[in-house]
């Protein structure tokens, strides 16, 4: 059962507790509300509407008294949608007068404090009635606590996973582990009707090769021999744990579409007395939410088992990438990468072949067969028309040619030393690759490394058209469009070919992000930016070392094809992520690797039945790294409701957050960034508004009423709308906001929640303990000058450190005895033998192992100018932009509602 | 006036003293006239029938003439230029020189301040009617030798031709420079300068690109380099661009080895039943374009080294299909060679850029089936190149040929020269109509020129981008004096061939020769001017027209038209009664030239039956450079007999001469036959060459042997050894040549132990001359 709905009111709020005794949130909001300027200070604001400055009666949440039980509470006459429903919903009550609202919503701890409260008080007094806004902290902390020690079990139906932030482990029993699937609710309204009231997107968040914690079980592979997997006749789901088995197990019933087929005869068994099969627990496919098929040859290209991917390294050794120590790098770092492909765990070596290309006007490609003593170059200059100049020898195994490629890779950094050739091609590369695996006839990854706009004479040639002018026209759509269609085609025939394209970029200007990423992102594929790149400073080189190293490394699967599957009822209607489609159903990807997420929405066709609930199945076809086609399947059951209240009480925000996002963020390719931000308001407005008039007491128009799940909503949008895509600041450059909006589109609900709202950790605590330190909220308020702060969004990790800290942390931390000396070039922390020290790289080190990408660490020191870059991330803070503060906000956020309520 | 003197005893000697004229000049100069007493008007000229025209070798090996080591004097009328020869009078005292072309009169320049009669400069000596300037001008630029090596080859061809290749750098020049092309469904570009890593260049087989866009590709084009600031642009970058493709042998000859041994088969699979995809065109254009760009106007030699006919891209020849065969005669009789004309038109292309940028074009085509030198000829024809053909590279034929490229003459120097550039001039009651050989028109028009072409005509100046010491052109004259000014008594003709070339030796020479002819009056003087008629020259230039005539015309137009000729020289020069064919006559100065005819006729340049259209490319390559004495082999073979009964001597070809017990030693330029008679092949096979006692035969049996590999080792290219006897299979290629005097027709003749009889309906030289006669002397023609 989800957690109650709270509510935000105006005047001295009294948060009714819930009945089990957990906190609600409520919180009160002027209600007139002075814009969008600064914070709100006491002569600007309505003495009527606005409690005193200081003192006690803060517009803060408060701790209200626990409600009884549940039981015992029974609904509240105010809210009669919730009289009807299973599951005896929270209760909001309006003002009520209580204890300072400051530790109002959070239950028992008061989370909102900082860690040393009384001094925050005094620096920041006049801002201190704001930091009632509902904290995303708090919630965080509650979940943790509240569901982190148990396993997630999956075998009951509609069940709300605990938050991406909190660590728990799953167990399959039916449903597909959250880590897999998730869902903006798991109770979904029965008509369509009751969802266009609400809002609320249906959408789930699939991961299908995500990663899984050493704890919990890969998924188990299933080989049904010749046949392959049993599958409904007339939809082609899947078999899974909800087809229904009958007459006396000869024949099943989809779980989809109702259609009744037969039980081929090898699959026969017969059921137990509860209708169930003998062998249930057997099968995975019969007890299990995730589970894989081996494919069969019917389900391979041209009718034929693949043949091992290919993975081929495509190196610009123009002068840039020569002069930066780029080629010298790579090359290195292959030498000893190439050891290291993926493969399956039963084998001894990879089954993953490699090529070197390199390029800058004309490419390079290498014959680096065992049995030659020394490899070849054959330059193609043909850019306009590219071909593959050889056959055998150009993907190899590693282990055969080891010497042959060792010598290469020498070699190449050498042979492009003295190189002046300044001008690169770009499309010709991605062709190229594409034509090697096609003339070997297999799937793989290209490693692109690339330095500048492609403006050689070439196909795909592209101009500079940066022009931070069209920021906030109606034009500002194009600078997220590719400049030409070229690459979309080409895109195109490399998912046909399975052709995954990875792009690591190293841009001293810009290179057009937007076009260039066309294909890596219709393929799947990753990219990289890593601006001014510089062999010399070590920061960008353990960057772009480390990210390289995981990109070769993870896990991938290749030639995918993935198709989501419902209940009749629902449709998936719109996927967001990095993939390709040729029709409306099935999502295409040359390459899948285990970070990549797809967001699927879904829409109602027809009515969906409480009873029957509503189910999903995802299957992706792919080529495993060894070559082999397998199916993976993740099956998710939701419960249906016909109470508007059953569908905010199963909500999640981070989830929800995840797809607005996404969907705002491809949104920025069609409509002027102003129109996107002001859907996304619109939305969430209708969202809460549909709320307070259906599900919450009545109360006076001003007071916000969140529901509970969605508390964090308004926070959460308000940081996507101020981000660098939707409102860019003046030193965010356009490749910045391309490569952004690329990344977030395939990002998951746990990279999305940390990227819209950064992860602040005080350092300063105690050192002992092996827990990270309890987070805080993003707001400079919160920072002390005596300590030092770790901020981390999942792209970089900034280490605060304010003027006033003690001599000996920084000695301890930094090894230099005073504040000035710190160097703000650091970008690593010095390995210091001493408690601090070591915990705070222990701490580095275990978010850095978090990510999927390497982030970069940046040293801030109070007042020093890149403090300016640092306050960007202090996200619930007004930003230079124009972003509005998070008070702000949730202002603007009331008075929406209240217009759509009015 | 002395050089008169010789002439006239000529003049009016008899015949033999005609033989050894002609036979001085041609050692001299390396000329032969058809005639050596010249027509005085255009009509009584028409009336020859036999054309005015010579056959000229320009760089005739001539080990008695050192070269002076200064330059020219030229006549000073801009559109003379004639230089200053034994035929020019001279004023000593005034140091005035009479240009006996234009007749200009021309002051020495300073440095001929001493001359006198008794000190007179080598060009004025009449012994030096031939003479050879170094001039010292101009940069030296070592020889090229580009290899474009098809890869599509068996094991062992491959194999061979990879010795072949490796050998060959060792007898390259030190300082020439090399450089690699490899085709096979791709074209690779080898940079040779390469450590630690070998590097080409690919291009695709299919597609034709632009000489620019080649050199683009190539990066031969001025490198697009940053402008660093302050730093002037270093001036040694230019060769080093040039040089990534084109070394000089002798600093990558290691190199150039290893990379040729670890050349691999074309490694795209070749499925059952299609040929493998062949990019020749691409490759050929690829190798033009890359000399075009780097030294052009320099000698070079493309060497194209193939295995089979071009199957995709430019210049494809047949398609990939094994079960379309390559076209055949009857194919292109049929206008059924669909990729015939185009592939034709892609190499006449790339043909006439090579020779404008004066580099030649050489291909060695070694398997069994055609591999399409009929559409390639070109190349090889208008720029001085090579033609060999051979079944495979792995054959003595092959390897001695291409040995014998790189072979030095006499002189210790190699018997080859690049870019040159022939000009001819002539007096004023000459006109040239053009020329037949290795060439290509330079387009210089003049008034020497005539309007009438004959041959590759229009020009007075042609280019040759290849040549060797052999290398002969046929070159057309006209004769315009009207019949109504006639030339006073004595008057003489002069031509002047100006032959300016790059020597092996990288210098610029030039070579000039200037011959004079009396002029004589056809009406009166017609049997000197018959008697001065050279029937061989005559008829290599004849056949040379109808060769020429035949790569464009239908075959039976031109014999028809040989005949028609033939007839009428008959007519006009054969003593005869009217319709009395037994009375038909013809003097000795004519004797032989029916017979030429007759085997001309029945020649693989001139009949296509039994050839196939490469064969017959390739014959007529050879004929259309050789010299008189090679082509008059060509036209006529060479019979030889070896027997217990005499010294070996030459036999009529003639199936009458294949006698049971003799040898016969048949040399047809591109075929060297010994034949055993029936018996001595009996013998042979009872060993009685084993025997001591029958030692002699044994050495019968050798000594044509020992004469056939006298012409192996200086024949290029090197012909076809065959070594057959009665009966053999291989005697076709006797029975093939020899006038079918007896055939099964005339049954007569069987029986008879007097040679032995052909299978063929051909008619005989007996039968050839009867018709001929009758014709000559039928009043109704």
């Amino acid at each position: 059962q989800g957690p109650p709905p709270t509510s935000v009111s105006q005047g001295l709020p009294l948060a009714q507790p819930p009945f089990s005794g957990q906190p609600i949130s409520t919180q009160r909001l002027p209600t007139q509300v002075p814009g969008f300027a600064p914070p709100p200070s006491s002569t600007g604001i309505g003495p009527s509407s606005y409690p005193p400055t200081t003192g006690a009666p803060r517009p803060s949440p408060m701790q209200g008294p626990p409600l009884p039980g549940q039981t015992v509470a029974g609904p509240p006459t105010s809210q009669p949608n919730h009289v009807s429903s299973p599951p005896p919903p929270s209760i909001m009550s309006g003002p009520h007068p209580g204890p300072p609202p400051m530790s109002g919503l959070h239950g028992p701890p008061p989370p909102t404090h900082p860690p040393q409260p009384g001094y925050q008080m005094q620096q920041n007094g006049e801002y201190s009635q704001y930091k009632g806004c509902k904290s995303d902290i708090q919630v965080i902390e509650d979940d943790r606590s509240n569901r982190g020690s148990e396993p997630f079990v999956t075998g009951v139906r509609g069940q709300v996973p605990p938050l991406v932030t909190t660590n728990f482990l799953v167990k399959d029993q039916g449903n597909a582990s959250p880590r897999y699937i998730r869902c903006t609710s798991y109770n979904i309204p029965c008509t369509s009707d009751m969802a266009k009231q609400s809002q609320v997107p249906l959408a789930a968040v699939i991961k299908p090769l995500a990663t899984l914690p050493p704890e919990e079980t890969l998924p188990y592979l299933v080989d049904h021999g010749e046949s392959g997997p049993v599958r409904c006749n007339r939809c082609k789901a899947y078999m899974c744990p909800f087809m229904q088995f009958i007459e006396g197990g000869r024949r099943f019933q989809c779980c989809f579409c109702s259609c009744v087929t037969e039980v081929p005869p090898h699959y026969f068994q017969h059921l137990d007395h509860t209708g169930k099969r003998v062998d249930f627990y057997d099968r995975p496919e019969l007890s299990l939410g995730s589970y894989e098929f081996l494919a069969t040859v019917d389900y391979c290209k041209n009718n034929k088992f693949p043949s091992p991917p290919a993975f081929v390294f495509m190196i610009d050794v123009s002068y840039n990438a020569v002069k930066s120590g780029l080629v010298r790098l790579i090359c290195e770092e292959l030498k000893s990468l190439l050891d290291y492909l993926p493969r399956e765990d039963d084998m001894e070596e990879s089954a993953i072949r490699v090529g070197f290309v390199t390029y800058n006007k004309v490419l390079h490609f290498y014959n680096v067969k065992s049995s030659l003593a020394q490899p070849q170059m054959m330059v193609v200059s043909d850019v306009a028309d590219m071909f593959v100049p050889l056959l055998d020898g150009f993907l190899v195994n590693v282990n055969e040619s080891r010497t042959v490629i060792a010598s290469l890779l020498d070699q190449i950094p050498e042979m492009f030393a003295d190189t002046r050739e300044t001008e690169t091609v770009f499309a010709p590369v991605i062709q190229a690759g594409l034509e090697a695996l096609k003339a070997a006839e297999c799937a793989g990854k290209l490693f692109i490394f690339h330095t500048s706009l492609p403006i050689a004479e070439a196909p795909g040639k592209l101009k500079n058209r940066d022009d931070k002018k069209l920021i906030n026209t109606d034009k500002e759509k194009t600078l997220f469009q590719p400049q030409t269609s070229f690459y979309n085609n080409l895109a195109k025939d490399c998912v046909a070919q399975g052709c995954c394209v990875d792009l690591f970029l190293f841009p001293n200007q810009y290179l057009d992000v937007a076009t260039l990423g066309v294909v890596t992102y219709q393929t799947g594929g990753s990219i990289y930016k890593y601006a001014y790149f510089q062999v010399r400073a070590l920061w960008s080189q353990d960057r772009f070392l480390n990210d390289l190293r995981r990109d070769v490394q993870k896990e991938v699967g290749f030639d995918a094809v993935m198709r989501v599957r419902t209940s009749t009822g629902i449709r998936a209607t719109d996927f967001f992520g990095a993939f390709y489609m040729s029709n409306t159903t099935d999502v295409e990807m040359a390459g899948l690797d285990c970070d990549k997420t797809i967001t699927v929405e879904f829409k109602h066709d027809d009515k969906l039945s409480e009873d029957s609930g509503a189910l999903l199945q995802c299957a992706l076809l792919y080529t495993s790294c060894a070559g082999q086609r397998r199916l993976r399947i993740h099956n998710l059951s939701l419960n249906c409701c016909t109470q508007l209240a059953d569908l905010y009480r199963n909500c999640e925000t981070d989830t929800l957050i995840n797809y607005l996002a996404k969907y705002a963020y491809r949104g920025v390719l069609n409509s002027p960034v102003k129109t996107v931000r002001d859907t996304l308001i619109n939305q969430c407005a209708q969202i809460l508004a549909c709320y307070r008039k259906n599900c919450a007491s009545p109360s006076s128009a001003g007071q916000l009423i969140l529901p509970e799940c969605m508390k964090l909503l308004p926070v959460y949008l308000n940081c996507v709308l101020k981000s660098d895509v939707l409102q860019p600041g003046p030193e965010v450059t356009t490749d910045d906001r391309a490569y952004i909006r690329q990344l977030v589109t395939s990002m998951d609900v746990a990279e999305t929640n940390v990227f819209f709202y950064p992860r602040l950790l005080p350092l300063v605590t105690d050192v002992d303990s092996d827990s990270l330190p309890a987070a805080i909220r993003n707001s400079e308020e919160r920072l002390s000058k005596g300590d030092i702060y770790l901020l981390e969004n999942g792209l970089n990790i900034f280490v605060w450190v304010g003027v006033n800290v003690q001599q000996g942390l920084i000695q301890n931390l930094f090894g230099v005895s005073s504040f000035s000396q710190i160097s703000n070039a650091l970008s690593t922390l010095p390995v210091l033998e001493n408690p601090f020290s070591k915990k705070v790289r222990s701490i580095v080190d275990m978010l850095q192992v978090q990510r999927s990408r390497y982030m970069k660490l940046i040293i801030v020191k109070q007042e020093d100018k890149l403090e300016m870059l640092f306050k960007h991330f202090l996200v619930e803070d007004k930003s230079l932009s124009g972003g509005a503060s998070y008070v702000d906000f949730l202002c603007h956020m009331h008075k929406e509602i209240r217009q759509l309520l009015s | 006036m002395w050089l008169m003197l010789p002439f006239f005893q000529s003049f009016c000697s008899p015949m033999a003293t005609y033989l050894e004229f002609i036979q001085q000049n041609e050692e001299r100069d390396g000329v032969r006239f058809s005639w050596n007493v010249w027509p005085s008007s255009r009509l009584e000229a028409t009336r020859m029938v036999v054309p005015l025209a010579c056959l000229l070798t320009p760089l005739k090996e001539r080990l008695d003439l050192p070269p002076v080591q200064y330059e020219a004097v030229l006549c000073s009328r801009p559109t003379c230029k004639a230089v200053l020869n034994p035929l020019c009078q001279v004023d000593y005292r005034a140091k005035l020189w009479a240009c006996n072309f234009c007749f200009q009169r021309n002051q020495f320049p300073p440095a001929y301040a001493g001359i006198s009669e008794l000190n007179q400069p080598a060009e004025l000596m009449p012994q030096f009617s031939t003479i050879e300037y170094i001039v010292q001008r101009g940069p030296q630029t070592p020889l090229i030798f580009l290899y474009v090596v098809d890869t599509c080859l068996e094991e062992d061809d491959l194999q061979a031709l990879k010795e072949s290749l490796q050998m060959s750098l060792s007898l390259l020049p030190a300082d020439a420079l090399v450089g690699l092309i490899t085709f096979g469904r791709m074209v690779q570009v080898h940079e040779l300068s390469c450590e630690g890593i070998s590097k080409s260049y690919v291009f695709r087989g299919t597609k034709d690109l632009t000489a620019k866009q080649i050199q683009d590709m190539l990066g031969l084009s001025r490198p697009a380099v940053p402008i660093q600031q302050g730093r002037p642009l270093q001036p040694q970058e230019q060769p080093a661009v040039s040089s990534r493709f084109l070394q000089p042998v002798h600093k990558i000859d290691m190199n150039l080895t290893d990379l040729l041994g670890e050349l691999q088969r074309d490694p795209w699979p070749v499925t059952q039943g299609k040929r493998p995809l062949r990019s020749t065109g691409v490759a050929l254009s690829i190798a033009v374009g890359l000399l075009e760009g780097t030294f052009p106007n320099t000698g070079a030699r493309i060497m194209l080294f193939t295995g089979g006919p071009p199957t995709q891209g430019p210049g494809m020849v047949v398609g990939d299909e094994l079960k379309t065969p390559i076209r055949s005669w009857h194919d292109i009789e049929k206008d059924n060679a669909r990729f015939m004309k185009k592939a034709t038109k892609h190499y006449e292309t790339l043909a006439n850029r090579t020779a404008a940028n004066g580099h030649c074009i050489d291909i060695y085509a070694c398997a069994l089936d055609q591999t399409g030198l009929l559409e390639m000829k070109c190349c090889a024809n208008l720029t001085g190149g090579h033609m060999v053909m051979g079944d495979s590279f792995n054959t003595s034929l092959f390897k001695q040929t291409f040995q014998r490229v790189f072979n030095k003459g006499l002189n210790g120097e190699f018997r080859m020269a690049f870019g040159a550039s022939l000009e001819v001039k002539t007096s004023r009651e000459l006109k040239i109509a053009g020329a037949i050989g290795p060439c290509i028109s330079l387009n210089a028009k003049g008034p020497c020129v005539s309007e009438n072409e004959i041959g590759i005509g229009g020009t007075s100046q042609w280019k040759i981008c290849s040549l060797d010491p052999s290398t002969t052109l046929a070159i057309y004259f006209e004769v315009v004096n009207q019949h109504n000014a006639p030339i006073p008594q004595g008057g003489r003709g002069a031509v002047q061939f100006v032959t300016q070339y790059q020597h092996s030796s990288m210098q610029k020479r030039i070579r000039v020769t200037t011959i004079a002819r009396n002029w004589a009056d056809a009406q009166s003087q017609l049997q000197h001017i018959e008697a001065a008629f050279d029937q061989e020259a005559a008829a290599v230039l004849m056949a040379r027209l109808g060769v020429y005539r035949a790569e464009s015309e239908e075959g039976p137009d031109v014999l028809r038209w040989l005949d028609r000729q033939l007839i009428r020289l008959c007519q006009k020069f054969g003593q005869y009664n009217k319709d009395d064919p037994n009375s038909f006559r013809l003097s000795e100065s004519f004797s032989l030239y029916p017979q030429f005819m007759f085997h001309l006729r029945r020649s693989p340049f001139l009949q296509v039956f039994n050839n196939s259209p490469d064969e017959s490319s390739y014959y007529r390559h050879h004929f259309a450079r050789q010299d008189l004495t090679q082509s008059l082999i060509m036209i006529q073979p060479i019979l030889y007999a070896y027997s217990f009964y005499g010294p070996p001597e030459p036999v009529l070809l003639d199936s009458s001469s294949i006698l049971p017990d003799r040898i016969l030693l048949m040399d047809t330029f591109f075929q060297i036959v010994i034949y055993l008679g029936e018996t001595i092949a009996q013998w042979q096979k009872a060993g009685y060459q084993d025997m001591p006692e029958y030692e002699n035969f044994k050495h019968l049996l050798q000594a044509p042997l020992d004469d056939a590999q006298e012409i192996l080792q200086t024949r290029f290219p090197m012909p076809r050894y065959i070594n057959t006897e009665h009966g053999g299979s291989q005697a076709r290629f006797l029975l093939s040549k020899v006038n079918p005097s007896q055939t099964h027709n005339n049954l007569y003749a069987w029986g008879q132990e007097s040679g032995a009889p052909i299978l063929t309906d051909d008619v005989s030289l007996q039968v050839f001359m009867d018709h001929l006669k009758k014709l000559a002397v039928s009043s109704a023609s």
